[in-house]
């Protein structure tokens, strides 16, 4: 069984079939990559996942679960986190905060040990705030923990986002464009750093990108959308060479 | 400059920063717990005011300040905080029990009103909130046998324990009662804060979407969230109510909802300090006022008479002041004032640069 099957999903916004009869699975462990065109529906997928959309047709399954079954909020208690394209973070929160809130699905506590503060409550935060710091070091943001997030340049907090999504100790973890606008060197950073998530970790990877040196640099397999249509899946040369994919990016030879 | 150096976790679990904030926090605690032996009563009176309006600003900044929920209702659950309390004592319970009943009544007021506002966001649920205030007016009328409708209400002291606490006859006693809710209600809201659902509400406020993401219900962080803020401001309600001696349906008005609001801006968004700063300026500014008009009076030569809506109009433009100049609040401002001290000569100009000004909702959606 994989851990995320996607099996014959459609979605349409009104006339437009934004994605069409996708059907893909990604295996337990590996780094798995979704490119395309602008339009292609490659965050859609994500966002379906996330259960933003209620899909047309077709299942998604997660680790054996059926995750039309549950509501947005639910999917990060099976273990998917997520970063967003355009970064989502808790702006008037400092990074050690917004880490905090990643923790909020192992909360044990309820509210009134919460307004008490009881022993028990207090053991949770500590244990909450010693798998932060783990993420912390890990992603080297020592220097910015108690750093408001709006005071913070655009790099810093595309790392503070998976910092916050690794928080949630995910079993998969989506990343929505991890290396747009950042530099050549933060990308070679980012690359190391999902090559650790996923050998240090464990955690499987699902990712978009268009960065091309990022995707055959770091993953397994790679599936190729246009207009919201599966064109190619396989390794990332096999991905690059294949026909239909170069049609989509480049037209037709004449 | 101060620098802190953290060893462990506790330290930044525990609310001070360290053992010096601690020590000047209860300073002020000490000094405010014995105003009723340096201050005579009209003052000692105010600063009880100040002290309820403060409670009223911490039940508003729950909702507004840290989930981002702008309400212009609150007023309609002091109203529902304070009938309820006094209703209560007049059925025979006991004012210890009748006040935290009230508080839970009104949180359960909240509940019923947040299930239709959830679908809202912004303006639309300022609109829908204050819509509540002017209907609380005509509910108050209209159910007359149990609130005394246009005659009003009338409670004079309480008991506890067998000791009278009155705001005329015992003001020190109603002081001390005064000051202790406000004190247990802050720790709760620290508490709160910083603990898994307090920084859900923040989540909330900031980024649905993501905070959806982590795993944040948002339909019922916020429901929890109205009712923790009509709780508090229920229990500020039932204050007001002892504090006023006699009340009616027009106790409670739009304009004290508006007030409210306008206290927790110019306070602060988003503070505890807030709530309390703001409180201050609502609560002194009419004595300001009429002080500072008698001392002009006399200066420019004898006219004294009474401006109408001088309050108001002072109260809008401080408000204006703020929202132009410090969208952080008196609290904002005085975060960098310390910031300055605390790294002078180093303090930069942006550094409180924020990219959005305030309130998130302000976003139409």
């Amino acid at each position: 069984m994989s851990l995320l099957e996607f099996e014959n999903v459609t979605l349409k916004f009104g006339g437009l079939t934004a994605v069409d009869d996708l059907t893909f699975e990604v295996e337990e462990g590996e780094v798995f990559a979704i490119v395309g065109p602008n339009g292609a529906g490659k965050s859609t997928v994500f966002n379906l996942i996330s259960r933003f959309y209620d899909p047309y047709a077709g299942t998604i399954r997660f680790d054996g679960h059926d995750l039309l079954q549950v509501k947005p909020s639910g999917v990060a208690a099976y273990g998917v986190a997520r970063t967003f394209q355009n970064i989502e973070l808790f702006e008037h929160a400092t990074v050690l905060q917004n880490l905090l809130v990643g923790r909020h699905r192992h909360r044990k506590t309820n509210l009134i040990s919460e307004i008490l503060f009881t022993p028990s409550a207090r053991r949770q935060e500590i244990e909450n705030r010693e798998k932060v710091e783990e993420i912390i070091d890990f992603l080297d943001l020592q220097a910015f923990r108690d750093k408001m997030i709006s005071g913070l340049p655009y790099g810093v907090r595309k790392v503070v986002e998976v910092a916050r999504a690794l928080a949630t100790d995910p079993k998969l973890l989506l990343l929505d464009e991890p290396a747009s606008g950042l530099s050549v060197e933060e990308t070679t950073d980012m690359r190391w750093w999902i090559d650790d998530i996923r050998r240090q970790m464990g955690i499987t990877v699902l990712m978009v990108e268009h960065d091309m040196g990022l995707v055959s640099g770091v993953s397994d397999r790679v599936l190729a959308m246009a207009d919201g249509a599966k064109l190619a899946l396989g390794t990332p040369t096999q991905v690059q060479s294949h026909p239909a994919v170069i049609e989509a990016y480049l037209g037709k030879a004449s | 400059m101060r620098i802190v150096f953290k060893t462990d976790y506790m330290q930044d679990i525990r609310p001070w920063k360290d053992i010096y904030q601690l020590g000047l926090y209860l300073i002020l605690l000490v000094v405010v717990t014995t105003a009723p032996w340096w201050l005579d009563d009209f003052y000692l009176g105010e600063l009880t005011n100040v002290l309820i309006w403060a409670i009223a600003g911490l039940g508003l900044m729950i909702l507004t300040g840290h989930t981002g929920q702008a309400s212009l209702g609150h007023a309609a659950f002091l109203a529902v905080g304070c009938y309820a309390n006094v209703i209560l004592i007049e059925a025979g319970v006991p004012f210890l029990i009748a006040f935290p009943l009230a508080g839970i009544i009104t949180g359960i007021a909240g509940v019923t009103v947040a299930i239709p506002a959830l679908r809202l966001h912004g303006i639309y649920l300022a609109i829908f909130t204050l819509a509540l205030s002017v209907l609380m007016d005509d509910i108050i009328v209209l159910a007359e046998p149990v609130t005394g409708g246009v005659a009003g209400k009338y409670l004079g002291g309480v008991e506890i324990f067998g000791h009278l606490v009155d705001r005329w006859a015992t003001p020190d006693q109603f002081f001390w009662l005064v000051l202790g809710v406000a004190v247990i209600v802050t720790l709760g809201y620290i508490n709160l804060l910083r603990s898994p659902l307090g920084r859900s509400f923040i989540a909330v406020r900031d980024s649905e979407v993501s905070a959806q993401a982590m795993g944040v219900d948002i339909a019922q962080t916020k429901t929890i969230s109205f009712a923790l803020s009509c709780a508090v401001t229920g229990l500020a309600g039932a204050l007001m109510g002892l504090y006023a001696g006699a009340f009616n349906n027009e106790t409670f008005s739009v304009v004290i909802s508006i007030q409210l609001l306008m206290m927790i801006v110019i306070g602060g968004l988003g503070s505890i300090h807030g709530a309390f700063l703001g409180a201050i300026v609502i609560g002194f500014l009419p004595q300001f006022l009429s002080i500072s008009k008698e001392y002009v009076g006399a200066v420019i030569g004898g006219n004294t008479v009474a401006i109408p809506g001088l309050e108001f109009g002072i109260f809008g433009m401080i408000l204006i002041a703020f929202i132009l100049f410090e969208p952080m609040g008196m609290y904002g401002r005085w975060l960098k004032i310390r910031t300055w001290f605390e790294l002078f000569p180093f303090y930069r100009k942006d550094m409180f640069k924020r990219q959005k000004s305030y309130l998130k909702t302000e976003r139409l959606r």
